[in-house]
């Protein structure tokens, strides 16, 4: 008698759809029986479900400013209390979060396959590309991402696209060095030598062949570099050249509470929690990623 | 970015090797290279920040009612009309010069500004960076030594906490607790507005100005000041360092030397400290200016908080006034100074190990 789970696990699949299915199944197994793994991904689900469901959620109109109702404390009615314009704080941290997902995912978005076909193209060609593309490469990681994102914002204009470009312009580098690796290894393998044979032109090897091996590599340092996209992007919001008000952005909510840090803790507190707990959700999911996918990489980063 | 520092060398190491010294002296010409090449790129990129700035120079210098004559007169004066390769070589130049333009928030050179408050942040990020290590390193080798029990893992846990608590937060929440509530630190600034200005500035950090004049109660103050944002950044170092540290000291600990030592006997503490340590201490020097070089980006949110008037602070007044003179010559000094302290640590690494000779 055959189950679906045997069917997943089964050593000689059928079809290419059953064993990409039995990986996920492998890889998703593995990742259950990492308990900080488990928190990060409970984590990011959380997230994500309440930037979908955001108007469920929050109890209040996050814009909606109440002059009445100014800097209240926690109280059953307002679960973190209120800004200095009256507006609930739990509302406009839940709106926030779909402020961050958006910007995590646009920058995953752009630097990451940017920074593929770069390495990929660096890694496959070798000679005079690679050192050209990994020069540039280099140059771009042997600096501070924080200023350089923060001298470009100030070059592009403050706001939250440019805060976007900003840092993923910043990030690309790191998935260039990722996936240039990846590509040196198996570049001279077997199996590529014998789609080349067959007349595979270098696009056809590189899109069909070497990028999809590089994904899972890729997957585990994006969701390793989420936690610093987005402290870089609360700092933008924080110092103004980000998310402009009234964008209920966590890191511009916690500027406008620092004038009220001494007395009204809340303002700026709560929107910290927030961003602590996805920061610390993507590195234990990231965490747990890497064991699974690729332990050889180890402890460091 | 831990890994990142040591792939620069690798042209160099390729090139045959026929005597020792002949050897060294192309590593030598091939750091010096890739350094040249580095600092080239860091100009390159301010440069190009410069040109994409929405703000025409020649209209901030001449104002939009000039005529057309004045106009082009100007931008001829300015070299603006010169193709973007000579632009280049005399920013270039400029920035050799010493020649970063005038701030427009404060009116004087920025060169001189950046003199000015740079100091002030060296000393911070200096004390921080003491901070971590002194604290750092011990929490992660025992962190390593007693793998998997309750201190392993908060070590673990403050480490991740050093990748996901917003600087500024931190800052934050610590004047409120320990300045506001406590009473235990000293708030925003340097010293007391009282003390302001009372010692003259010989190397600009307050610590040593202050015992070079004698003035015991302006010392005690300004450390009555430092210790909360230095702690701050620290905490960011030392969660770092913890975590390296325990991460070297497992790979130790898993070797069979170790397993001998415990063998023949050795007490536990000898076989950490003695044989297990010691060859960690070579990495781990790559590993702590990695996080010297970190703290003075993480400065910057840092000295916003805590008002404290270093170059972080500069950044971010210049950055709110689209100051952008000030703006550039922050970022190549901040991104100079990082990428010669991770050079440095590069270098040294080398010369300590000799297997990486």
């Amino acid at each position: 008698m055959t189950t679906f789970r045997d069917w997943l696990i089964d050593d000689s699949p059928s079809s290419p759809m059953q064993a990409r299915l039995g990986r996920f199944y492998r890889i998703f197994g593995a990742l259950m029986r990492n308990p900080l793994a488990v928190v990060g991904g409970v984590i990011i689900l959380v997230l994500v479900l309440t930037a979908l469901f955001a108007p469920w959620l929050a109890t209040h109109d996050p814009l909606r400013q109440s002059l009445g109702e100014r800097l209240l404390p926690p109280s059953a009615a307002h679960w973190m209390g209120t800004d200095e314009l009256g507006r609930d704080i739990w509302s406009r941290v839940v709106y926030g979060s779909r402020i961050t997902l958006a910007i995590v995912t646009l920058v995953a978005v752009l630097a990451a396959p940017a920074g593929l076909v770069i390495g990929v193209a660096a890694g496959y060609f070798g000679g005079w590309v690679d050192r050209i593309l990994m020069g540039i490469t280099d140059v771009f990681l042997s600096l501070p991402k924080l200023i350089l994102a923060l001298a470009f914002v100030a070059a592009l204009g403050p706001g939250i696209e440019n805060a976007i470009i900003a840092i993923a312009i910043t990030s690309w580098p790191g998935y260039a060095r990722v996936a240039r690796a990846e590509t040196l290894t198996f570049k001279n393998s077997e199996f590529i030598s014998a789609v080349r044979l067959l007349g595979a032109s270098s696009l056809r090897v590189n899109l069909g062949h070497v990028l999809p091996l590089c994904t899972s590599s890729m997957i585990v340092r994006v969701t390793l570099d989420m936690a610093g996209i987005i402290l870089t992007a609360a700092g933008l919001g924080f110092i103004g050249l980000g998310a402009q008000p009234p964008l209920p952005e966590w890191g511009a909510m916690i500027s406008r509470g620092r004038s009220f840090i001494l007395d009204q803790w809340w303002v700026a507190t709560m929107p910290g929690f927030a961003i602590i707990l996805v920061s610390l959700g993507f590195c234990f999911l990231g965490d747990g990623l890497r064991d699974v996918l690729d332990p050889k990489s180890g402890e460091q980063r | 970015m831990a890994n990142d520092s040591t792939t620069a060398a690798a042209p160099a190491r390729r090139a045959a090797r026929p005597s020792r010294s002949r050897q060294r002296l192309t590593s030598l010409a091939g750091f010096l290279v890739t350094l040249a090449v580095t600092f080239l790129g860091l100009l390159a990129i301010t440069f190009f920040i410069g040109r994409i700035v929405p703000i025409d120079p020649v209209l901030a210098v001449v104002g939009d009612r000039a005529p057309v004559a004045v106009y082009e007169r100007v931008r001829q004066e300015m070299g603006l009309d010169q193709p973007l390769i000579t632009q280049f070589v005399s920013y270039v130049g400029d920035v050799a010069t010493g020649n970063f333009g005038t701030s427009v928030s404060t009116g004087k050179p920025v060169i001189e500004d950046l003199a000015r408050v740079f100091p002030a942040t060296l000393e911070m990020a200096t004390l921080g960076i003491i901070l971590g290590v002194l604290i750092g390193v011990p929490l992660g080798v025992f962190a390593a030594a007693r793998r998997g029990s309750w201190l392993d893992q908060g070590i673990r846990v403050i480490g991740l906490l050093g990748y996901s608590v917003p600087a500024f937060w931190l800052g934050l929440v610590g004047l409120a607790v320990f300045y506001a509530k406590l009473k235990w630190v000293g708030g925003p600034g340097r010293v007391d507005i009282f003390y302001d200005g009372m010692v003259s500035p010989v190397t600009g950090l307050i610590l040593i100005d202050s015992i070079i004049a004698g003035e015991w109660e302006i010392f005690r103050n300004a450390v009555w000041h430092l210790i909360l944002p230095a702690s701050c950044l620290g905490f960011f170092s030392l969660a770092y360092i913890a975590r390296m540290t325990r991460s070297f000291m497992l790979d130790q600990l898993s070797q069979e030397y170790v397993t001998t030592a415990r063998v023949k006997g050795v007490p536990e503490r000898l076989v950490i400290w003695r044989h297990a340590f010691r060859p960690i201490r070579v990495p781990l020097i790559t590993v702590i200016g990695l996080s010297y070089a970190g703290l003075l980006e993480g400065s910057v949110m840092i000295e916003t908080i805590f008002s404290w008037p270093g170059i972080g602070n500069y950044l971010t007044v210049a950055l709110l006034n689209a100051d952008m003179a000030a703006v550039l010559g922050s970022t190549l000094v901040i991104g100079a100074v990082f990428i010669g302290i991770n050079k440095i640590s590069d270098v040294l690494y080398r010369v300590l190990d000799p297997r990486a000779r």
